[in-house]
């Protein structure tokens, strides 16, 4: 499975990211990933979605995707062609909305210290490890297999399908 | 002893008792959906091409355009008329009808029921004795569609408040004291809890703007007992309580705190830019100038709160270097401050008065702040670029606190206003 083995370059974010700074309260009447995508972390900073083009993994400290419950935020970073989330800790909609949406979060310890911005990493989802460029390997706990499932199907709505079906 | 969300959500999920970090699959009995998230939940349920099975048990909002200040904002709400004309059972409230979590509060939830809404601050319904909270557009669509969903019991904060709230320090004061003391993060994944004899002293309104705030400290959810104050305000919505069935969910006892807060020596607070957890007692920030002030949103846009504002700025007018907007929560709202007259005591005062919506507390629309701008707002955020510009800089404090900024044009303490 494709998830299960994810590599790319580093975008290094600090603690608290709200959901706001993710994709700003004025885009909200969009809803395609690629447009939203085309803003994405623009609350942080204007020049978030260019720096974007060529980073695959966001690193970021404690209470990633705090504050509004929208949706919005996953489907920016998905538009913007983020893979996974790597953070020490979520705030919890935020979890839930990416799992739900398909895209990989993980909660991994010491993460902020380990990883430097731009720094090529892979993430092994089976093996729960984490290997930087530099040469460090941090672990993390393994993902539920329910959720790894829905986020494998492509989101809730792929695996509700099927369960509709059922 | 088991937390009183562990009690609803036993019963909701037909359990004898559950336990902290167990996951159960609950049956919900409301959802709720607005103009903002509400249309990727549209999409996913016409993705599945799935009929609404209890179109009866959704709620649905124009309550963030409201009125819609642009054209995508419109086509948004056209698209929502035309998809729920197919289903008339639904709950369904228009532009000026009020802010969702609001016009839920005015007798749609009752104690012990479940609900969940695709907006972070459905955790307000916690302060009628409920299990609330916020979710995804995906996971509402879930909801609705299967009348279910899955929760893990969150392990219970309890606050223990004692003593009495002095005049003109508020519920908003009670909730950026909490926050200031567990943080940002202090209670993610977990559920607050509220307890003791200083509940006796908290209007409903106060009430309801706590649990709104829980959110900001990360908590899922935030119950207030089942207790006089919330039996009566519920008969003033027609609402009668047969207390022999909700017995469960009367006020504990004997339960250890985990934090205690004595109301009678609280001080009017502030959260400073950019957290609703950097919190500071007024008196550390008065004096600093501001240019717009703000009261209204699902935290702070209540008759008690308006009531307050009103009394502080009776017969005198807003400093001229500054605006005031006044944002009722609900038409009931507007339609009380129009017949009891307080919406007069603004005007004269200066103050602009706007249609019940979300508008300025999320930057949307009717008072969005400025490059370089100071605003002190009744509202839940203050996140770069919540309210607007994100070279703004936005103060969040109680409505009493707003009132006697807004005539200084400076923070000011709502103390020294006592007559
Ligand atoms: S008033 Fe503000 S916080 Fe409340 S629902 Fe509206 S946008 Fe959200």
């Amino acid at each position: 499975m494709g998830l299960r083995i994810v590599r790319g370059r580093v975008l290094k974010v600090g603690d608290n990211v709200d959901t706001d700074a993710i994709i700003p309260g004025k885009y909200l009447t969009l809803t395609d990933p690629r447009e939203l995508g085309k803003h994405a972390l623009e609350g942080l900073d204007p020049s978030m979605p260019s720096l974007l083009k060529d980073r695959q993994i966001i690193v970021a400290g404690r209470n990633f995707g705090c504050g509004s419950s929208r949706e919005h935020a996953v489907l920016a970073l998905l538009g913007a062609g983020v893979k996974a989330v790597l953070a020490e800790s979520f705030a919890r909609i935020f979890y839930r909305n990416a799992i739900n949406r398909g895209l990989l979060a993980i909660e991994v310890p010491g993460v902020r210290n380990a990883v430097a911005d731009g720094e090529e990493v892979i993430v092994n989802v089976e093996e729960t490890t984490l290997i930087t460029a530099s040469g460090k390997t941090l672990g993390f706990k393994p993902i539920p297999k329910e959720l790894l499932e829905i986020i494998e199907a492509g989101g809730l709505v792929e695996s509700l399908k099927k369960g509709l079906t059922k | 002893m088991h937390s009183l969300t562990a009690k609803i959500l036993a019963k909701a999920s037909g359990k004898e008792k559950v336990e902290v970090g167990e996951t159960v699959i609950a049956k919900v009995d409301k959802v709720v959906i607005h103009d903002v998230t509400g249309p990727i939940t549209l999409e996913v349920i016409e993705e599945l091409k799935y009929q609404i099975r209890e179109p009866e048990k959704l709620y649905v909002f124009l309550d963030h355009y409201s009125p819609s200040p642009s054209v995508p904002a419109s086509n948004i709400h056209r698209k929502f008329r035309s998809f729920f004309s197919n289903y008339p059972q639904t709950k369904f409230f228009d532009i000026g009808e009020g802010i969702c979590h609001q016009v839920m509060v005015e007798g749609n939830v009752l104690p012990g029921e479940v609900v969940v809404g695709a907006d972070s601050h459905t955790t307000t319904y916690g302060a009628l004795a409920a299990f609330s909270t916020g979710v995804g557009s995906t996971e509402a669509a879930y909801a609705i569609l299967t009348g279910k969903l899955w929760f893990k019991v969150p392990e219970p904060l309890y606050v223990k408040l004692d003593g009495e709230l002095p005049r003109y320090v508020c519920g908003k004061d009670v909730i950026l004291r909490i926050l200031g003391i567990i943080g940002q993060e202090g209670a993610n994944y977990k559920s607050l809890e509220f307890l003791g004899s200083g509940l006796k002293s908290l209007s409903m309104s106060d009430r309801l703007t706590i649990a709104n705030m829980s959110v900001e400290g990360g908590a899922k959810n935030a119950v207030f007992p089942l207790d006089d104050t919330l039996i009566s305000y519920l008969e003033g919505f027609g609402q009668h309580i047969e207390l022999g069935k909700l017995a469960y969910l009367r006020p504990p006892d004997g339960v250890n705190p985990d934090l205690v807060i004595d109301l009678s020596r609280l001080d009017p607070m502030v959260a400073k830019p950019h957290s609703p957890a950097n919190v500071s007692p007024v008196g550390d920030v008065e004096g600093l100038r501001i240019d717009a002030a703000f009261i209204g949103s699902c935290t702070n846009g209540r008759y008690e709160d308006l009531l307050v504002a009103a009394e502080i700025l009776k017969g005198r007018r807003v400093s001229r270097s500054v605006r005031l907007i006044i944002t009722p929560a609900s038409k009931k709202i507007l339609n009380k401050m129009l017949e009891t007259g307080i919406a007069k005591i603004f005007l004269d005062a200066g103050a602009v008065i706007t249609p019940p919506s979300c508008g300025a507390c999320f930057g949307g629309h009717l008072g969005v702040v400025g490059d370089e701008e100071v605003i002190i707002s009744s509202s839940n955020r203050n996140f770069v670029g919540r309210m607007g510009s994100p070279k703004a800089k936005i103060y969040l404090a109680s409505p009493a606190t707003v009132a006697a900024s807004a005539i200084e044009g400076r923070i000011t303490d709502p103390r020294n206003y006592l007559r």
